[in-house]
């Protein structure tokens, strides 16, 4: 976290600079540190949850002087209202509707494509360590040697009945 | 029998509503409540004349956390609730909510509607479709 007041910073910027902290600047000194906003969680809350439709609390609390009259023609016939008052009336008291709760996001390529973008930079990765750290490969693995070691094998009758022998013809000198 | 049943009902009204309904538990042994005694609770507590708005919502919030799509007789004295309260917005909410517990089961939300579709006539109340707010 800053160490440094809002203070100290603006003896060492200039005002101009300062600006775009400035917003954090009327946090830092009554705390002295920065601190996240968070919801008071003892008065009535919003939500829009599909499982709990009503909440505590309409969205809109501070009512405009147009919303105000329009909440007095809501305590009469609801006849009367036009489809545009009636839907004014949901939306001070709702902020989204069920279709814009219920909306899918496109979040998902967004992870799908992280995770491809860096199963990659862990394949160069590999690649990487295989050409520049691995140490040779050790003799036994050359041509010549490997050659000898299938013949040693067959010499001794590997696995004769099903297994490496068996796929050796030892008749014609082949592999069946 | 019959005089049971209505004074069943009578005595439901008396009876503080903060206890947890029959249905919802898994009891092996006590009386099962009926569909009938359920539904018959329900517009008992929505048709309280006097009914306030904490109570909407807690009625409303509960029935909706249930595993059922309530019957058309409730959501009827739940709408009639909300023009007693004036809340034209909560009546157009309880049909999205209606809709949304249907689920994948298409048929039933058009049904509620048409047996509701007197009280929506006569109260006023737009159905979703007819504001255009059941798409995003």
């Amino acid at each position: 976290m800053l160490r440094l007041t809002a203070g100290r910073l603006g003896s060492l910027l200039s005002r101009r600079a300062m600006a775009p902290l400035s917003i954090s600047n009327t946090r830092m000194a009554s705390h002295g540190h920065e601190v996240s906003e968070q919801a008071d969680m003892s008065v009535p809350l919003y939500w829009d949850r599909r499982d709990t439709p009503l909440p505590d609390r309409p969205y809109q609390d501070t009512l405009s002087d147009a919303d105000k009259s329009l909440k007095q023609k809501e305590k009469g016939p609801w006849n009367g209202l036009s489809n545009e008052e009636k839907l004014a009336l949901y939306r001070i008291m709702f902020k989204e509707t069920y279709a814009e709760m219920k909306k899918p996001s496109n979040e998902w390529k967004t992870v799908v494509g992280g995770i491809l973008f860096f199963i990659g930079i862990t394949g160069l990765v590999v690649l990487w360590q295989r050409i520049y750290v691995y140490p040779p490969p050790p003799h036994t693995f050359d041509e010549e040697w490997e050659a000898k070691q299938v013949k040693r094998m067959l010499d001794m009758r590997v696995n004769p009945v099903q297994g490496f022998s068996s796929k050796w013809d030892y008749e014609k000198g082949q592999w069946k | 029998t019959q005089s049971s049943a209505v004074v069943e009902t009578i005595l439901s009204c008396c009876r503080p509503q903060y206890h947890s309904p029959l249905a919802a538990r898994c009891y092996s042994h006590g009386k099962q409540e009926t569909d009938e005694e359920f539904d018959a609770r329900w517009i008992t507590y929505f048709s309280k004349p006097d009914i306030d708005a904490w109570e909407l919502r807690k009625g409303m919030n509960t029935l909706i956390g249930y595993d059922l799509v309530p019957e058309p007789k409730i959501l009827d004295a739940a709408l009639r609730a909300c023009r007693r309260l004036n809340d034209l917005a909560s009546a157009i909410r309880i049909l999205e909510a209606v809709k949304d517990k249907a689920g994948p089961h298409k048929e039933i939300y058009p049904y509620v509607v048409q047996e509701l579709r007197p009280t929506l006539s006569e109260l006023g109340i737009p159905t979703p479709e007819e504001l255009g707010i059941d798409k995003a």
